[in-house]
């Protein structure tokens, strides 16, 4: 088991550099729109050249630049998710399954009849895909590739096509019918709920190249490194100066944190989860920064607060579940707001 | 009206048929062709798309008679290409049914070729790629799904070019001529009547053609309306 991707492509002013290695069989790759993530996909699918670099499966090498390899994606065995599914419109489901298919007529058959019954797809056999739902077109698409039964399959950000509602079930849907699949799974998404459900390990990228990699929670608890903080969704992110071992000045937040555990001599970036403050009224008490509304928004579920600290420059969000809004009704808003310092990421650039 | 009846009794249908055979012969080289030759351009690296783009649709923007004289060039017997076909293969063009669908297919050509590069080139990129993935044959998901995806334009491509290989007169009248019976098509045998005066025939075969021409726009509006009932439109 593993994937090594080692790839090198230059497109006008971007410039993709990712590498990575991964023994897990469910791997997620994160990154914002643009950072490279599908071009490094399509590179794995073969559907793209790079420039430079080796891309393995398994120990097969499917490309390598220096040995001059470059496996056809006809003979990869990898199956690849579009984004919009890429059903052929003018063919019924049964035909687009049966058209990665090799064997004869009988065997065929026989297997899209299996591939219709394992998702759910019965009675839609002779429809065309532009008469399926998002959902069924989805499950359509994911049987075709199940169908010929490749080594590695490729989810180019599944879900985004899909309205929220549908987005949930469909995750634990797609989740349910890959449980499975004994090969290698890598999935591509801007989206870290979606990841974080998925992954096993995780590939964070940013502008072409790989932020971090290693395992989903290792990264999400500890991301190490700025840019993975804010793609895993730490929406409070300062500039500091480690002033010794245990304590730091947050420049954008004007206040001195303390830490119990030691801080790492790189330490340029701190981060907190705006669902971690504890709100303080009264006494003021250790690592706590006094604050002012900005301003806020109300959602179904939870409170966002945007409040301006009182010497930084940076507002900090702080997001407060529903269950906890009786607690402002009665008190009014905070004092201030306490850092717990175990939650406190220290990051490098 | 019995005027009418008199020369309808009296008519010479062979126009009728050698117009269908050569639009026929003409539209079927041509669809080939066309697809061909926009799948090759699609290809083609940019300056060398321009350039075959240009030299491709040269016969749809030239005077017909302009690409008559052309092909009178080329094919004379007189030349290598002509004195080539003549000797090795027993092949004549010049005044002949051969010369009427080369003509008719040089001039058809070009609506045939850009409508499909257009429709083609409106085909989804992620729709070759999955085809790829899934282990298809370039041949296989050319002629399996992106022909028929863009069947609309294709289909529309090939009435048009049927449309024009039919009523082709000027390159036709310059490399095949009007000879009755052989190389006279419908276009060519107006021509003739209306030089004759006999307006009476002439009308005949333009309401022949106006048939015609009805029954191939009514061919490609089925043919744009099929398949796209997935698509809503306004």
């Amino acid at each position: 088991m593993g994937l090594r991707v080692e790839v090198k492509k230059r497109i006008g002013d971007f410039c993709l550099d990712v590498r990575f290695q991964s023994e897990a069989s469910r791997i997620g790759i994160l990154g914002a729109s643009g950072c490279g993530k599908s071009m490094t996909l399509k590179s794995i699918a073969g559907i793209e050249s790079p420039d430079a670099g080796v891309i393995e499966v398994d120990g097969t090498v499917l490309y390598h630049s220096d040995r001059k390899v470059h496996v056809r994606p006809q003979k990869r065995n990898i199956g690849y998710l579009f984004q919009n599914y890429a059903l052929f419109p003018t063919m019924t489901v049964a035909k687009n399954i049966e058209m990665g298919l090799k064997g004869t007529k009988q065997e065929r058959t026989e297997r899209v009849r299996e591939m219709i019954g394992t998702f759910q797809l019965d009675g839609l056999a002779n429809r065309l895909p532009g008469e399926l739902s998002g959902g069924q077109q989805q499950r359509a698409a994911l049987a075709r590739i199940m169908a010929y039964e490749p080594e590695v399959i490729l989810l180019d950000e599944p879900f985004s096509a899909l309205d929220l509602f549908l987005k949930d079930r469909l995750q634990q849907e797609m989740m349910e019918l890959l449980s499975d699949y004994h090969g290698i799974v890598v999935m591509v998404s801007h989206s870290r709920d979606e990841i974080y459900r998925f992954s096993e390990e995780l590939v964070i990228m940013d502008q072409g190249r790989v932020v971090t990699a290693g395992r989903t929670k290792d990264i999400f608890m500890n991301p190490k490194k700025k840019e993975a903080a804010r793609l895993t969704g730490c929406k409070n992110l300062t500039r500091v100066r480690r002033l010794d071992a245990h304590h730091i000045e947050a420049l954008d937040w004007g206040v001195e944190l303390e830490i119990g555990r030691e801080i790492p001599v790189e330490t340029s970036w701190a981060g907190f989860r705006a669902h971690e403050f504890i709100p303080v009224w009264g006494e003021r008490r250790k690592n706590c920064i006094r604050v002012c509304l900005a301003g806020m928004a109300e959602l179904p579920f939870e409170k966002n607060f945007y409040l301006r600290p009182e010497h930084g420059a940076e507002n900090i969000c702080w997001f407060l579940q529903k269950d906890k809004w009786r607690m402002l009704e009665e008190k009014g808003l905070p004092d201030y707001l306490q850092f717990q310092e175990e939650q406190i990421l220290l990051l490098e650039e | 009206m019995e005027t009418i009846w008199g020369i309808l009794e009296e008519l010479d249908w062979s126009p009728l048929w050698i117009s269908l055979k050569t639009g026929v012969t003409a539209t079927i080289i041509s669809f080939f062709l066309g697809i061909y030759a926009a799948r090759r351009v699609m290809k083609a690296a940019p300056k060398k798309k321009a350039f075959i783009d240009g030299l491709l649709t040269l016969p749809m923007v030239l005077p017909p008679t302009v690409a008559g004289f052309f092909l009178l060039l080329l094919f004379s017997r007189r030349r290598p290409l002509g004195i080539f076909l003549y000797e090795k293969l027993d092949l004549k063009v010049v005044q002949t049914w051969l010369g009427c669908v080369i003509a008719a297919t040089v001039i058809a050509f070009p609506l045939m070729y850009r409508n499909a590069r257009a429709a083609f080139e409106q085909v989804d990129v992620n729709l070759i790629y999955a085809g790829r993935t899934l282990g298809m044959s370039e041949l296989k998901i050319f002629w399996r799904v992106v022909v028929p995806t863009a069947g609309p334009g294709v289909t529309s491509g090939t009435i048009l070019t049927f449309a024009r290989a039919l009523g082709e007169y000027g390159a036709t009248s310059m490399l095949a001529g009007n000879i009755p019976g052989r190389t006279g098509t419908i276009s060519q045998k107006i021509a003739m009547v209306i030089q004759d005066g006999d307006y009476l025939t002439a009308g005949v075969w333009v309401a022949v053609v106006i048939v015609i021409a009805f029954v191939v726009i009514a061919a490609m509006n089925l043919a744009a309306g099929r398949k796209m009932k997935t698509v809503k439109r306004w």
